[in-house]
């Protein structure tokens, strides 16, 4: 049955015009290929600074970028501001405990403060799913990247599992992903799914039902129609899903899981899911391997396996600054470094 | 002494009566009264033509947040939003600060109500002291006091035990127990149905199973023990046809739903303009739109369109509000933070006029369940006030059914401004709303 009031929802979205030059990085949902493209270029290009003794580059200098991390990280943190140091932004940090957020200061009040003092750029980490959407939304000058928002999304961890695969398998499209483990809870998979999608890879997702979207992935219950992602599918066996993958990314098990009862344990879980040098061996010879960090060996990775030659990860660490200096260049100069001109 | 008043030429629909006429309608000395011979001096006139003329609404359902939180909402301005929304009647839920689970409370209310003008205000007592799912309150001296039933709404009556005390108890008074029917061991998310939508958010769900377990566990105490157990804001299909069920078994249940189920589904928190794109679809920044995060949640097409169903064949014996106001902060979070709840009683008819003009049901069956449905879930001493016949209580509500209107939360007479319906246009307004013999809302003065 459509509704009247389902009429005046359409109508209202027809009304609304092509979306202007990029401000905010909210998930790769809405980025197109050429978007990405164009990004991972860039970030190629970045890395290259890396390498070099000094490490930096004038481009972002007079920019203010804002870390806000309402959960713990390093690793997303550390290279945030890296990639913005490296551009000779201003990166200011702000973290849960000692900010005004311990105070009962909203976050909204806190995001509209930080617009007062002319930052450029917000860079989120936040516990709640939807967050930066929030921010995004209620904030007019200032734009808005998503570092990871409950378990939604985390664009950014997408781009360098995308720069990584890219600079090992070239062009994508075509390529078979598997990605094992906790997608249900996992923000880098959702963010995965729809990068890998944008550059024409098909994903499987392999785990646990009670640990995978399986009403997003094959359509809800009774009277739900079909969703779906074209592109993705779900293995619940891990041994077939990985035969002839071209690119594995194991994600991390949560201990919390079994508590709430999603896990008959990790014994069981190990037995069933952990990517086991046996099993690496049945996907394509020279497959990628890798994990978002960080790792619990042992659990959803073999020990021998995550410190193997074929395993990316500190290389994904490496990827994760330039990708990042790709993207806040991108955000805060309205240029495409390696696009047009 | 409220004036004589007369409305001229309206279509007068009166559900009791299974009346639908063009007439003039007379009311006088608070009552509905027959053609007088010549016009009683003073009387004011309302012009009807075009309009119809129906009993006031009657809300089963609705949060006046007074006492204790009253910067959601008073009773003063929920009265008002109710006046202004077609309604004469609304009941108040219990879950106040203190909760309504006093004699000295319910008095309270009953003041406050007479102060803020003429909409009726009854008040549903708690099942347990102080909500606490543990010992149930003094039912007999809250009846005595006026309450017209019993819930621990915002919270299901916590455990089987407890709900088959409640239904022998208050069965035994001749009232109902009104349960928010949710399985907090199933429900791990309050404010979005578990589906492809939540999942698409990173959203932890609401499933339907969570309502239905308690629906099917009332339902099964209701058959053991007797009393009359009325569901709370059906929300999902299997419990619209476990009701269905247990009245064709001859079992003392009602139940009510809310306009907003009736019209939305759970896209509605992908952002005003998604919900016809999928799951697949890029989010925009209106994404997580706390604005529909309500309890029980928005639920699927299929659900909302079987809602419709039960609704029109009598399955769900009222629509009902559940009005629930709240402060800008208390949405300004968050999805997962925001607090549950829409302001809807200045909604809840333009809304619903869209189910009539897809033909779900029609405007007659559409006033009924506003009117005589909600009545006959309070009992047969309520009966008056759903009805025209000569000597009723003169609540009656004038509307357009076909006026289209922009909603602009910011002019509302609620506190609550939360609606996702805010910019949007409805059609179908009310005009004048009379209670008591008196105008509540709109009319020529206005």
């Amino acid at each position: 049955m459509t509704t009247a009031l389902a009429e005046e929802r359409r109508d209202a979205r027809a009304d609304g015009a092509a979306p202007p030059r990029r401000r905010h990085a909210l998930d790769l949902d809405d980025f197109s290929r050429d978007e990405i493209t164009g990004l991972l270029d860039s970030a190629d290009a970045m890395r290259e600074l890396l390498r070099r003794s000094i490490k930096k580059a004038p481009s972002l200098r007079g920019k203010v970028i804002l870390t806000l991390f309402l959960e713990p990280s390093t690793r997303t943190r550390v290279s945030f501001e890296q990639a913005g140091k490296m551009l000779s932004a201003d990166v200011i940090n702000i973290s849960g405990s000692g900010s005004s957020a311990e105070k009962g200061e909203s976050l909204l009040n806190t995001a509209l403060t930080l617009q007062a003092m002319r930052a450029d750029l917000l860079v989120v980490r936040s516990p709640h799913s939807g967050a930066p959407y929030f921010l995004a939304r209620n904030l007019d000058r200032m734009g808005v990247v998503n570092a990871g928002d409950g378990r939604h999304a985390h664009p950014t961890q997408a781009l360098l599992d995308l720069m990584t695969m890219r600079r090992s398998l070239g062009d994508l499209a075509g390529k078979r992903v598997v990605i094992v483990g906790d997608a249900l809870h996992s923000r880098v998979a959702r963010s995965d799914v729809f990068g890998l999608r944008a550059l024409g890879a098909s994903v499987t997702l392999c785990g646990p039902p009670t640990l995978l979207p399986l009403d997003l992935l094959r359509g809800g219950g009774a009277g739900v129609p079909a969703a779906g992602i074209p592109g993705v599918s779900v293995e619940h066996d891990l041994d077939r899903a990985i035969a002839d993958a071209d690119a594995v990314i194991a994600l991390r098990i949560q201990q919390e899981r079994q508590e709430a009862g999603a896990l008959p344990g990790m014994r069981e879980y190990t037995r069933r899911w952990q990517v086991t040098e046996a099993r690496y061996r049945k996907a394509k010879p020279g497959a990628l391997l890798m994990h978002p960090g960080p790792m619990n060996e042992g659990i959803e990775i073999a020990s021998s396996l995550a410190h193997a030659p074929g395993a990316l990860i500190e290389e994904q660490v490496t990827n994760g600054v330039a990708v990042r200096m790709a993207l806040l260049y991108q955000l805060l100069t309205g240029e495409r470094e390696g696009g047009e001109a | 002494m409220s004036a004589a008043i007369c409305i001229r030429g309206a279509r007068v629909i009166d559900p009791a009566s299974g009346e639908d006429s063009v007439r003039d309608l007379f009311i006088r000395d608070g009552l509905i009264a027959g053609a007088p011979e010549t016009p009683p001096d003073g009387a004011v006139t309302l012009e009807g033509a075009g309009l119809v003329a129906s009993p006031g609404f009657i809300d089963l359902h609705a949060h006046l947040r007074e006492p204790g939180f009253e910067d959601k909402e008073s009773i003063e301005t929920g009265t008002a939003a109710a006046a202004a929304g077609g309604f004469t009647t609304v009941c108040a839920m219990p879950n106040t600060s203190p909760a309504i689970d006093s004699a000295a409370v319910v008095e309270f209310i009953a003041r406050r109500a007479r102060e803020a003008g003429p909409v009726r205000v009854l008040a549903f007592g708690a099942v347990s002291k102080g909500r606490a799912g543990l010992e149930l309150t003094d039912m007999e001296e809250l009846a005595r006091a006026g309450v017209v039933g019993f819930t621990d709404d915002g919270s299901p009556v916590a455990t089987g035990r407890l709900m088959q005390a409640a239904l022998l108890y208050a069965g035994e008074l001749g009232l109902p127990v009104m349960d928010h029917c949710e399985d907090h061991s199933i429900t791990a998310g309050l404010g979005i149905n578990e589906g492809p939508t939540a999942s698409r958010l990173g959203l932890a769900g609401y499933p339907s199973a969570g309502e239905e377990s308690i629906i099917a566990r009332d339902i099964a105490l209701l058959s053991l023990v007797g009393g009359r157990f009325h569901a709370a804001h059906v929300s999902t299909a299997g419990g619209v046809e476990m009701i269905r069920a247990a009245k064709r078994r001859g079992l003392a249940v009602t139940a009510e739903v809310t306009p907003h189920h009736l019209t939305m589904t759970d896209e509605w928190a992908l952002g005003a303009g998604a919900a016809t794109a999928g799951v697949a679809a890029p989010l925009t920044a209106a994404a997580y739109d706390a604005r529909a995060k309500v309890s029980p949640p928005l639920r699927s097409a299929a659900d909302r369109d079987a809602l419709a169903e039960g609704l029109r064949d009598g399955t769900l014996d009222a629509v009902a509000t559940d009005h629930a106001p709240h402060t800008f902060g208390d949405k300004a979070v968050p999805f997962d933070e925001a607090a549950v709840g829409l302001s809807g009683l200045e909604t809840a008819f333009g809304s619903l006029m869209s189910l009539v003009r897809v033909g779900a049901l029609d405007l007659p069956a559409l006033i009924a369940r506003l009117t005589v449905g909600p009545a006959s879930v309070l009992g047969e001493r309520f009966a008056g006030l759903a009805s025209l016949a000569v000597g009723s209580p003169a609540d009656v509500v004038l509307f357009d059914p076909d006026e289209r209107w922009e909603v602009d939360a910011s002019r509302f007479a609620s506190k609550g401004k939360n609606t996702p319906l805010d910019g949007l246009t409805l059609q179908g307004r009310v005009k004048a709303t009379i209670a008591g013999g008196e105008i509540a809302f709109g009319g020529p003065a206005r």
